[in-house]
């Protein structure tokens, strides 16, 4: 009897704590400081550790400010679920650096204050990188530096095709360097088409590059841009992996010195230039020449809303100390990999590092992906597309049957 | 044993009797005293199951029958939906698929771990030079964190350069596109997870044949019974509680596998490794917008397909002990 007992409760209990641990995700955070001399900060970036160059400018601007700053580190993704849960306890931090797509979804659920509560100044800031952060005619934060994509080319295999790379100004004249690099058995391009946000991230060049709108996925232009890729594929100037490449998959098959071209991120700078062959980076060039709109990358500084209202002041003042032009510049310098989002900074910038000049640019021709005020609907029209992606990659569907599909699929997703 | 040591023993249990013995009334006094004190023991593991086990239970339950998008998370005013979600997530086009992939997954994983569980385990009953090292080998696969094993069969099964089909080049066969393929993806994680539960089979099948009394096999090698006839008639036959009990945890193990399928292609191309649990994790946590409410939908029909093979084994245990 009583083993019976024991054993349903086992089976009741394995069951559970098997499935359970799937969907309940709770957790408690009590870090939102209350002592008036310390202020919270968290940041995605745990690789700076505490006595890092990064962890003293902030605590440089606390100081500043007349305050102590907490500085806490997340990973990436676990930093929109912590604020999401510090929000619903009532225990959120004074400042957050948080990823820009995920600018939209924190402010849909209100915890965000705006600049202007804040009082803060986005005037001298890149309309275009500001978008991410913009919801409804309301501002919800400052980017404090941007990243973006664009076309690295390794010059050793360019030059062995007889391919120069300054010739390539839209997708025709791509495609024919792709042809030439694989005449000589190299592989022409890597990117990635995963099917998570990365593989919209990197889609997403040669979708608005198109001329094609996230509002209509099933557009001829957005069949392009896919055919496009799938033609690639087929052809063989891109490997069948790029299915499941993520981009640091991309990265390392790029290092390998086996492909012409691969498309990353303002990231691998410093890699690039320690790559054991020549490398080179242009703009993603856009279907009928010039440069295609890449997605922004970076983080924005926010501040959420707090009970007691007498701590913006001094929330202000440390936002504005991380957005000066020094400000910029230095986080820049910092991460080595962050464009400053005004135009005095990318001036100053330049005059340090004159090589980055490729890199402006594809900063100043990008797009925020939550930017034409889609907000919180773009994850939901992501999804969908990367599915689509997969779909015409793997070969299940054509570009047009697979585009049709997620239009229907992210209209009634969005309109919910 | 010689008797001496027999002897000596049966002294000192009669000591011992005789001294601690109480006396029966005191005994029932104290016994029948505090129902605090019982209480109080009870208490860790009470509190314990309830924070652990019904709390998350309670608290999906209460996610799957709100309408909790990220604002209504946060806010705390999620509106009650009652079964809209379960609803939502049947009719689905994802769920026939899932479901079938989750079936097709759970059925050929634990078919060909338990087959080749069982036979490495029998394979090892009999002591060879290196056996045990052979068989702590044999773990590997179980010691190692899931994101390494999942990462490594993702390179050996990568279209381009993966060391799979270098391997079917070099022997003149065509190279497969094992995770980038809809027709082979599931496949290559079938295989990959049944490499992953290979060890655990083996660790209990081995320890279950080490209660099959040796007599009986010399009993029946009298009889003139070969390998394959033990095998049949008393291996199998008397492994059987044990059996049910390994695939009734591999069962569980297996339906709520996320990780091995996450890593190697995120339930994809074209949602062809999309099993419940990965629908259910991508809902969650897969997108840049957690829809909280499907998720635990999808999680909660995953506890209750758990629950009736629990209970399935429950009636199988139960006629085995009356039979």
């Amino acid at each position: 009897m009583n083993t019976k007992v024991l054993r349903l409760t086992a089976v009741l209990a394995t069951a559970t704590v098997a499935v359970g641990a799937l969907a309940g995700c709770s957790g408690g955070t009590d870090t939102g400081g209350d002592a008036s001399g310390t202020y919270t900060w968290w940041d995605p970036y745990p690789q700076h550790a505490e006595g890092s160059d990064w962890a003293k400018r902030v605590q440089d601007c606390g100081t500043q400010a007349g305050v102590t700053i907490q500085r806490t580190a997340y990973d990436t993704t676990a930093l929109t679920n912590q604020a999401l849960l510090s929000a619903q306890d009532g225990t959120s931090p004074d400042i957050i650096l948080i990823d820009n797509p995920a600018v939209s979804t924190l402010a849909d659920t209100g915890m965000l204050s705006t600049t202007e509560e804040l009082g803060l100044d986005t005037s001298k800031i890149e309309p275009n990188l500001l978008a991410a952060g913009e919801l409804d005619g309301k501002t919800y934060g400052i980017p404090i530096g941007a990243n973006t994509l664009a076309l690295y080319y390794n010059a050793d295999v360019l030059s062995a095709a007889g391919v120069d790379p300054s010739s390539i100004t839209d997708w025709a004249t791509l495609d024919a360097a792709l042809a030439k690099v694989s005449a000589t058995g190299k592989k022409g391009i890597s990117f990635s088409g995963i099917n998570t946000e990365e593989g919209s991230f990197q889609f997403l060049p040669w979708f608005w590059g198109a001329g094609a709108d996230l509002a209509d996925l099933s557009s001829p232009q957005a069949v392009e841009a896919l055919s496009l890729w799938k033609g690639w594929v087929d052809k063989g100037y891109a490997p069948n992996s790029v299915i499941t490449n993520s981009q640091n998959t991309v990265w390392e098959e790029f290092l390998t010195g086996d492909f012409g071209f691969a498309e990353n991120g303002t990231w691998q700078v410093n890699s690039a230039a320690k790559a054991p062959f020549k490398t080179g980076v242009i703009q993603l060039p856009a279907k009928d020449g010039g440069a295609a709109p890449a997605p922004t990358g970076g983080e924005f500084i926010v501040a959420p809303v707090q009970k007691d209202t007498a701590r913006y002041e001094t929330t202000r003042k440390i936002i504005d100390c991380m957005t000066t032009t020094e400000g910029f510049v230095q986080t820049a310098d910092t991460f080595a990999y962050y464009i400053p989002p005004t135009e005095e900074g990318q001036k100053e910038l330049l005059t340090e590092h004159p090589d980055l000049k490729t890199w402006v640019s594809a900063v100043q021709d990008a797009k925020g992906r939550t930017s034409d005020n889609l907000g919180t609907k773009y994850p939901l029209i992501s999804e969908q597309l990367w599915t689509a992606v997969q779909n015409v990659l793997s070969g299940v569907q054509s570009p047009q049957q697979a585009l049709d599909a997620a239009q229907t699929a992210a209209q009634a997703a969005t309109s919910k | 044993m010689s008797f001496p040591v027999l002897r000596e023993r049966a002294e000192v249990a009669d000591d011992t009797v005789s001294v601690t013995v109480p006396h029966p009334r005191r005994r029932r006094a104290r016994r029948g005293g505090s129902p605090w004190v019982a209480a109080a023991f009870a208490a860790p593991l009470v509190i314990y199951l309830l924070v652990f086990y019904l709390w998350p239970l309670v608290r999906s339950i209460d996610l799957s029958i709100h309408d909790y998008t990220v604002r209504a998370f946060v806010q705390g005013d999620a509106a009650f939906v009652g079964l809209d979600n379960y609803i939502a997530v049947i009719t689905s086009p994802t769920f026939l698929p899932a479901l079938t992939n989750t079936t097709l997954f759970v059925a050929v994983s634990l078919v060909f771990q338990y087959a080749i569980g069982l036979g490495l385990a029998v394979f090892f009953r009999s002591h060879f030079p290196l056996s045990g090292v052979l068989r702590g080998l044999f773990l590997v696969p179980w010691l190692l964190p899931l994101i390494v094993s999942g990462s490594t069969w993702s390179w050996m099964m990568n279209s381009d350069n993966g060391i799979i089909n270098s391997v079917l080049r070099a022997m003149g066969a065509a190279p497969i596109n094992w995770l980038t393929s809809p027709d082979t993806a599931m496949t290559a994680v079938i295989i990959a997870n049944i490499w992953l539960g290979i060890p655990f089979n083996l660790v209990i099948l081995y320890s279950g044949l080490q209660n099959i009394p040796a007599d009986l096999y010399e009993a029946a090698s009298l009889d003139g019974a070969g390998s394959w006839r033990q095998f049949w008639s008393i291996t199998f036959p008397l492994l059987r509680p044990v059996s049910a009990i390994t695939l009734l945890l591999g069962l569980v193990y297996t339906l709520k596998v996320v990780d091995i399928i996450w890593i190697m292609t995120r339930g994809g191309p074209a949602d062809t490794t999309t099993t419940l649990a990965i629908w259910s994790y991508r809902e969650a946590f897969g997108t840049g917008q957690p829809d909280l409410s499907p998720a635990a939908a999808v999680g909660n029909i995953l506890i209750v397909i758990a629950l009736v093979f629990g209970f399935v084994y429950l009636r199988a245990q139960r006629r085995q002990e009356n039979s």
